[in-house]
């Protein structure tokens, strides 16, 4: 990636992890993970440092090549971690970019925002696009079929970024400590805006997620992650069957455990070399802006640009 | 009662034995491939020496006992790795029967739903079950919950066991009864750890399936702080996906791996026999 023009840092972590593991990794083809969070010097635990630490080395042992990562405000310390403080969002998407920035390829940097605050949104796209950002991470401040959210679309269109959205699998009632959407309201905004990637967020994260490969199907533009601590048997064939491969994103989002179980998983579901290559990395690479991991898959062909 | 079908694999004599899987559908949902025969074939791909097995659809059953007829029939063509973990409802009339079936039917432990069946942390019949499956060697095999909070159906309303009636199964007993829970979290585990005499705690273990590993790491602080001899591989068929514990595993960091060298992790075998010894033998908790 380009040098960028210096901004006002958080201090980063002083421990360095070495790039590589000294044991071969777990999983044989490189994986991105497309749902990852780091905690910061702001957030409400003294362990942040430790968390991040453990969050790359089990990527090391996975094999995960590019984590593609973003924080939430200062993680419920001064504003909560769904409804995030635009100065709180600031100072969380700085100290991602400039994470980011140290760890080179292997960490990239979604920009997050609160669509409550279009204004501060729009401004937080533009400068994090500058200084790197791949993606735009929208949590659960908002419906995402809300019209609130249609010019942070449109602005992803227009920067070729995906937007990352926090869904909650068939959300029946509203739930504590968020504004929470599922697959039928984020369908909604798929809808209005052809032109914008979408990525459902975990569909292991809570909720039914047997509702949600039916409502994403009609809408080409909107693919989903895999991540989240559920791991019920049934759920990796009916992402399959709902949806197909090319539609599925490898994760982990707070869990690489169940991320490298649906992984192993994957394989007895009867998806071929083509599916799991799709899912692991291929997908990604034609979800993010041109380049995003060509320094981390070098050593692996491009998929086909049929994508 | 160790015979099996000619189709079945051999078990390895040395691979750990699941302590959590069952057999039968799931009221809430589909479950894919929930009979006998495909946990078999699971197990032996997955590197497990058998399974406890108990019944699913009777976890939701208001008398058991047709549930563990059903059982004892599905899993007797495979007794070589499916070990029955029958229903005993203690506040049921005559529930000494089922308990005295289970173990002449060689159950290595007997299963309590007390959510499902509404009784609280303080219930008389807890403490008389507790007490006779210590005079029998038998474990109490108690799983907390079936599926996350968050994605459950309606008519699902029983909630997860509470760490107070853990604590209780526990302690009763006359020191004998090895309990096993089931779904647990960190701080679930950690609530009934340290409710516990350091006596009270070498009866209890706990399947790991439930809790987290990196980056929160739950598991590694488990495995240093409980020790991995308390707690037990499990594999949740057909629930969940079977991969989880040998993932827990593998993701644990350098000192924790050390430390499982030295210490291996329970399961169901080594359980049993803690049980089987502690028979008879009064409590110094």
């Amino acid at each position: 990636m380009a040098p960028r023009g210096r901004r006002t840092l958080t201090p980063a972590p002083t421990r360095m992890l070495p790039p590589s593991p000294a044991s071969p990794p777990l999983v044989d083809l490189p994986l991105l993970d497309v749902h990852a969070h780091f905690h910061t010097p702001a957030s409400n635990r003294s362990d942040w440092q430790r968390y991040n630490d453990a969050r790359l080395e089990a990527g090391d042992r996975i094999g995960v090549r590019c984590h593609v990562a973003s924080v939430l405000g200062s993680w419920g310390a001064t504003s909560p971690t769904y409804f995030t403080s635009p100065r709180d969002q600031s100072a969380a998407n700085r100290w991602m970019l400039d994470f980011a920035d140290q760890h080179g390829p292997r960490v990239r940097a979604y920009v997050a925002v609160n669509p409550n605050f279009t204004a501060h949104a729009l401004a937080e796209i533009t400068r994090g696009v500058a200084d790197g950002a791949v993606g735009i991470k929208l949590a659960a401040g908002r419906k995402a079929d809300d019209a609130l959210l249609d010019d942070i679309a449109a602005a992803a269109a227009e920067h070729d970024l995906p937007v990352l959205q926090h869904v909650w699998q068939h959300r029946q009632r509203e739930w504590p400590g968020q504004d929470a959407s599922d697959a039928v309201e984020l369908a909604r905004l798929a809808a209005r805006h052809p032109r914008t990637r979408f990525l459902l967020a975990h569909i292991g994260g809570g909720g039914d997620y047997a509702h949600t490969f039916p409502a994403m199907q009609p809408f080409p533009n909107l693919v989903c992650d895999l991540s989240g601590s559920g791991i019920d048997r049934g759920m990796l064939d009916a992402a399959l069957g709902g949806v197909g491969a090319r539609r599925l994103l490898w994760a982990a989002d707070l869990t690489l455990c169940t991320a490298l179980t649906k992984w192993r998983a994957l394989a007895h579901t009867g998806a071929d070399a083509e599916a799991l290559a799709d899912i692991a990395w291929r997908n990604a690479v034609r979800l993010f802006p041109a380049g995003t991991f060509d320094a981390v898959l070098g050593d692996v062909r491009p998929p086909r640009e049929d994508a | 009662m160790t015979s099996g079908t000619p189709g079945d694999p051999k078990p390895s004599p040395t691979a750990p034995i699941d302590v959590t899987a069952w057999v039968g559908s799931y009221p809430f949902r589909e479950v894919p491939h929930p009979e006998p025969a495909t946990l078999v074939q699971v197990l032996a791909r997955e590197g497990l020496g058998g399974a406890w097995v108990g019944s699913l659809p009777g976890a939701f059953h208001r008398d058991p006992l047709p549930a563990n007829r059903t059982l004892y029939q599905a899993l007797a063509p495979h007794r070589a790795w499916l070990h029955p973990v029958p229903i005993v409802r203690p506040d049921w009339p005559h529930w000494e029967r089922q308990l005295a079936e289970a173990v002449t039917e060689g159950a290595p432990a007997v299963s309590v739903h007390p959510t499902r069946w509404g009784l609280g942390d303080g219930h008389a019949a807890v403490d008389d079950l507790a007490h006779a499956c210590g005079e029998a060697g038998v474990v109490i095999h108690c799983p907390v919950r079936f599926e996350d909070l968050r994605q459950r159906h309606r008519l699902d309303s029983a909630g997860d066991v509470s760490a107070a009636f853990l604590r209780r199964l526990v302690r009763g007993a006359e020191g004998r009864a090895g309990v096993v829970v089931a779904g647990a979290g960190r701080e679930l585990i950690e609530e009934v750890w340290w409710g516990l005499t350091l006596a009270e705690q070498q009866r209890v273990w706990f399947d790991f399936h439930w809790v987290w590993g990196p980056p929160e790491d739950h598991f590694a602080h488990l495995v240093e702080t409980v020790g991995p001899g308390r707690l037990a591989w499990s594999s949740w068929w057909p629930l969940r996906l079977v991969q989880q514990a040998g993932a827990l595993v593998d993701l644990l960091p350098v000192a924790a791996r050390r430390r499982l060298a030295a210490e291996p992790l329970a399961d169901g075998r080594s359980i049993q026999a803690a049980t089987q010894a502690r028979r008879g033998v009064p409590s110094a908790g």
